[in-house]
């Protein structure tokens, strides 16, 4: 008997073995200016594969910019991004997937919003699709227009959308922002099971609860500069920075 | 005022009779039209959507230049379509002056500039939203193209009809090239005018009633457009 993951396709077939694994991220001396101004600068790190790493901050530290340069949705100023040993290109990013804050749908079903995905990587079988639309909980509502779905439905929906195209890599920038309990722990759900069938998980949020819940590593960021980068849970016991401690307990960091 | 009377009371009884001339014209004017605006479409929704997703030198300049354009006088048009098909213009060998071709030619010139800066402004618009998730997901332009235009359909419909709609209400770039030859190039709007310099209400009249309905159903067509569009979710 197949387990859900594996009817609904989404199981990740094992990487062919190189020295570097597709889901290990290496950013070296990463810049970013705009307008003038350098909002992210000198960032160093390594983002382990398979792990599931959550990046803090105060509003403005830069963390959905430095997101965006990850999955090579801009280019940087300054410095390199390398994804299992590769330079960000075409072929690097199509094994990853972006969720944003607010999920962008096109103006179709929802079972037309998954053909969209899976058709751009291959044949678009009818029968995954049920299958994927069943794991997130939105089968019965396959034929309606993706844009009536509630707030919490469109985001399972974007969810359910990045990982059929099985990606080594998810992005996720603040998914669970808008969303009452019950649907962020649905998208919790469903992203742990992800990360653990294997997918690198790089995860924005300001939620320091869903961070000890998820987090096996803690990226925090201020002013555009990396400050921390620790095990999740000497994170929160033991924070090196005083920005961070001030952060986690709820005083204003400037 | 007795005139006036007469001439809508032979107007409704031409429209309700059925009248064979008056059939020709409509017809003639639907085919014409229709045409052009299928010509307009297959040139003007690739060059909107290809502006709307380039970035290019002098992107700003062709927009405004397209925008120009949708004011173009139809004389004008007319006048230059003239220039172009006439025995000494450099399609006169094509013999289409004064052939509802010709006409078409006229109508898709006029219209063109409509259909892609109107469709420009739709794809633009949704380009903008979608982009980053097509970046995201490394869609090909071809199939970025393709799922613009179909998002984005209800809006462009609405283009479409706009288009047709300037191009079956003008009159100066058909008389032009087209001559109101009657059984051969006379459309609505060019027989309005001829019946009306000739004092033959009843005529005009009955076509005009048909170009107000006409106009009041691409209207209607474009609000029930645009109502189905927000019930569905989609504009």
């Amino acid at each position: 008997m197949p387990t859900p993951e594996e009817a609904a396709g989404l199981v990740i077939e094992p990487p062919v073995t190189t020295s570097v694994p597709p889901g290990q991220g290496v950013v070296h001396g990463l810049a970013y200016d705009a307008g003038g101004r350098r909002l992210l600068d000198g960032i160093d790190l390594d983002i382990q594969a398979e792990k599931f790493t959550v990046i803090m901050g105060p509003n403005g530290a830069g963390k959905s910019l430095f997101l965006r340069l990850l999955h090579g949705l801009i280019e940087p100023s300054a410095g390199s991004i390398h994804w299992g040993g590769k330079s960000l290109d075409d072929q690097v990013r199509r094994q990853q997937s972006l969720v944003f804050q607010r999920p962008v749908l096109l103006r179709r079903s929802v079972a037309a919003n998954l053909e969209f995905v899976l058709n751009l990587r291959g044949r678009v079988d009818p029968a995954a699709v049920r299958a994927i639309l069943r794991h997130v909980g939105l089968e019965a509502q396959a034929g309606q227009p993706a844009r009536l779905l509630s707030g919490g439905e469109q985001q399972r929906l974007a969810l359910a959308r990045a990982l059929a195209l099985k990606p080594r890599v998810l992005f996720l920038d603040e998914p669970t922002a808008s969303l009452d309990p019950a649907s962020t722990a649905a998208i919790e759900r469903l992203v742990g099971e992800a990360n653990q069938r294997g997918t690198t998980v790089v995860f924005v949020t300001h939620d320091g609860g869903q961070a000890r819940r998820l987090a096996d590593e803690v990226i925090f960021l201020h002013r555009g500069r990396l400050l921390e980068q620790t095990p999740a849970t000497r994170f929160f016991d033991r924070p090196t920075s005083s920005e961070a401690a001030d952060y986690l307990a709820g005083r204003l960091v400037f | 005022m007795q005139d006036f009377s007469q001439a809508f009371r032979l107007a409704f009884e031409l429209v309700f009779s059925a009248d064979a001339d008056l059939l020709e014209i409509i017809v003639l004017s639907l085919r014409v039209s229709l045409t052009a605006v299928a010509i307009a479409c297959v040139i003007g929704l690739p060059l909107g959507a290809a502006i709307a997703m380039g970035r290019f030198r002098g992107r700003n300049a062709t927009i405004i230049l397209l925008n120009a354009l949708m004011g173009l006088p139809p004389v004008v048009v007319g006048l230059l379509v003239y220039l172009m098909l006439s025995n000494a213009g450099p399609l006169g060998w094509m013999q289409l002056l004064y052939t509802p071709m010709a006409m078409i030619v006229a109508q898709t010139v006029l219209i063109t500039p409509i259909v892609a800066a109107l469709s420009r402004e739709v794809i633009e618009q949704l380009h903008n939203e979608y982009a980053e998730q097509f970046r995201s997901l490394c869609v090909p332009t071809s199939k970025a193209i393709r799922a613009l235009l179909w998002d984005g359909r209800y809006s462009l419909l609405t283009v479409l009809l706009a288009g047709f709609g300037r191009a079956v209400a003008e009159v100066g770039a058909v008389i032009i090239v087209g001559g109101n030859i009657d059984h051969l190039t006379r459309v609505m709007t060019t027989a309005i005018a001829l019946e009306t310099s000739k004092g033959d209400l009843g005529l005009a009249l009955a076509l005009g009633l048909v170009l107000l309905v006409l106009a009041l159903s691409v209207n209607a067509a474009v609000m029930a457009l645009r109502l189905t569009a927000t019930r569905h979710a989609y504009a």
